[in-house]
């Protein structure tokens, strides 16, 4: 019984701690996506 | 003239079920072309490592004359003493790896996180088994549909089922197109399956795919550290892909290099089909909870989607079978939801958003491998 109090633990730990890193690399990456997008061409601003 | 029999008369019956194993994993190799680069050596292997006497292990022969088995040295050194097949696999398939669906639609990556659920599913049954926490881990990691993951953590828990963890776990992987299908249908309507996505890709600039690899690395292996030799090598191979300086290694990495790993590492894992060790009712439990794990990562994938879209406006909905694209086996799993899309209204076309779950199941994977190095330990410790 302990070792499945146990296994409820590290399911209830794991997702989480899945579900983080997965969270904060969903943010960066899209912070660095729109960090990085290509610029409109000066010619077009100009219109 | 008896030495001539002397093998055949040392046949055991667990031995002959071994061949007749060997001989089915062969046949699905071959014939029904389920991964056949890893089935047919495993297959092979479990025949050549269940002859009696056999050369491939070690032996002691009469007058006390000592004989090493390459099959057991490789399995010795490359394995059991360092992980370095399984981990230095993961060079080769993060070449292979596109990360461009996913960077282009980040979304998509939750997929990657909710199928894991597989795992810690099992890894609670396998306990309510009876199964210790090792070998409950070891066994759920089966379900990360992810070979090399699950024998990384088998092996560094020294389960003793590592031949049939590796049999199940490659096995079931050949098996998504029918496991899938069927998991999926379980839990969503018609209607929800014939939600049409329309795919808008971003332009990736060269940056966001070099700092990826680098980025995800130091996150996981902040958060995980013992997921860092899978993640780290996994990132390390896209790196190789993405920075365009190195092309003769990427392409040596996504061909030679891992099919040269791929054929020892199948050739290897037979040294833990000896009979002895593989006839067993276990073996029979741990293909049962293999398969009921790879079913519960794909409907945790297709709930976490269904959850989304309770939040999601009409016409941003997410077409829930994406979801169960979150699991690692890439790029089976997104072909089949593209498959099923397809069957349901043939101008559905979901492939790029499944390519998007499907290869962020490759990192969710390997961090829930990870993870569970980590947490377990402490776990039975505290």
């Amino acid at each position: 019984m302990e070792n499945v109090l146990i296994s409820l633990e590290v399911m209830g730990l794991g997702m989480l701690g899945i579900f983080v890193v997965i969270l904060v690399i969903i943010g960066i990456v899209s912070v660095l996506t729109r960090l990085s997008r290509p610029k409109p061409d000066e010619d077009q601003n100009s219109r | 003239m008896e030495f001539l029999l002397s093998g055949l008369l040392a046949i055991t019956w667990q031995q002959l079920i071994m061949y007749v194993i060997g001989g089915v994993l062969i046949y699905l190799a071959l014939k029904k072309g389920f991964e056949p680069a890893l089935l047919m050596p495993m297959g092979f292997g479990a025949i050549l490592v269940n002859l009696p006497f056999s050369g491939v292990l070690d032996q002691t022969l009469q007058g006390g004359i000592e004989s090493n088995g390459i099959i057991q040295w490789l399995f010795e050194t490359t394995i059991e003493a360092s992980e370095a097949l399984p981990i230095l696999l993961f060079i080769g398939i993060g070449a292979m790896i596109d990360f461009g669906p996913l960077l282009s639609n980040p979304k998509m990556m939750v997929f990657g996180a909710a199928a894991q659920f597989g795992i810690f599913f099992s890894l609670m049954v396998a306990t309510m088994m009876g199964f210790d926490l090792l070998d409950a881990a070891s066994i759920a990691s089966v379900a990360a549909a992810d070979g090399p993951t699950a024998l990384l953590v088998s092996q560094i828990f020294k389960s003793k089922y590592v031949g049939a963890i590796a049999v199940a776990a490659y096995s079931y992987m050949a098996l998504v197109p029918i496991v899938q299908p069927f998991a999926i249908k379980l839990v969503t309507t018609r209607k929800e399956r014939l939600i049409r996505m329309p795919y808008n890709p971003r332009n990736i600039s060269k940056t966001t795919r070099i700092l990826f690899p680098i980025i995800v690395t130091i996150i996981a292996g902040l958060i995980a550290p013992m997921s860092v030799s899978l993640v780290g090598f996994l990132m390390f191979g896209n790196l190789l892909r993405e920075c365009g300086v190195l092309n003769s290694l990427s392409q040596t990495a996504q061909n030679e290099f891992a099919n040269i790993i791929t054929l020892l590492l199948g050739l290897t894992i037979s040294f833990s089909m000896k009979a002895e060790q593989f006839v067993n009712l276990e073996t029979i439990l741990i293909m049962c909870l293999g398969l009921l794990g790879f079913v519960m990562d794909t409907i945790g994938g297709v709930l976490c989607a269904k959850i989304m879209n309770l939040f999601l406006p009409q016409g941003k909905k997410i077409n829930p079978m994406i979801g169960g694209a979150g699991i690692s086996a890439f790029p089976m799993s997104a072909r089949v939801i593209q498959k099923m899309a397809l069957k349901e209204d043939n101008q559905n076309h979901l492939l790029m958003h499944a390519i998007g779950a499907n290869v962020s199941g490759q990192i969710g994977s390997v961090l829930a491998g990870g993870i569970l190095l980590n947490l377990i330990p402490v776990l039975i410790g505290g």
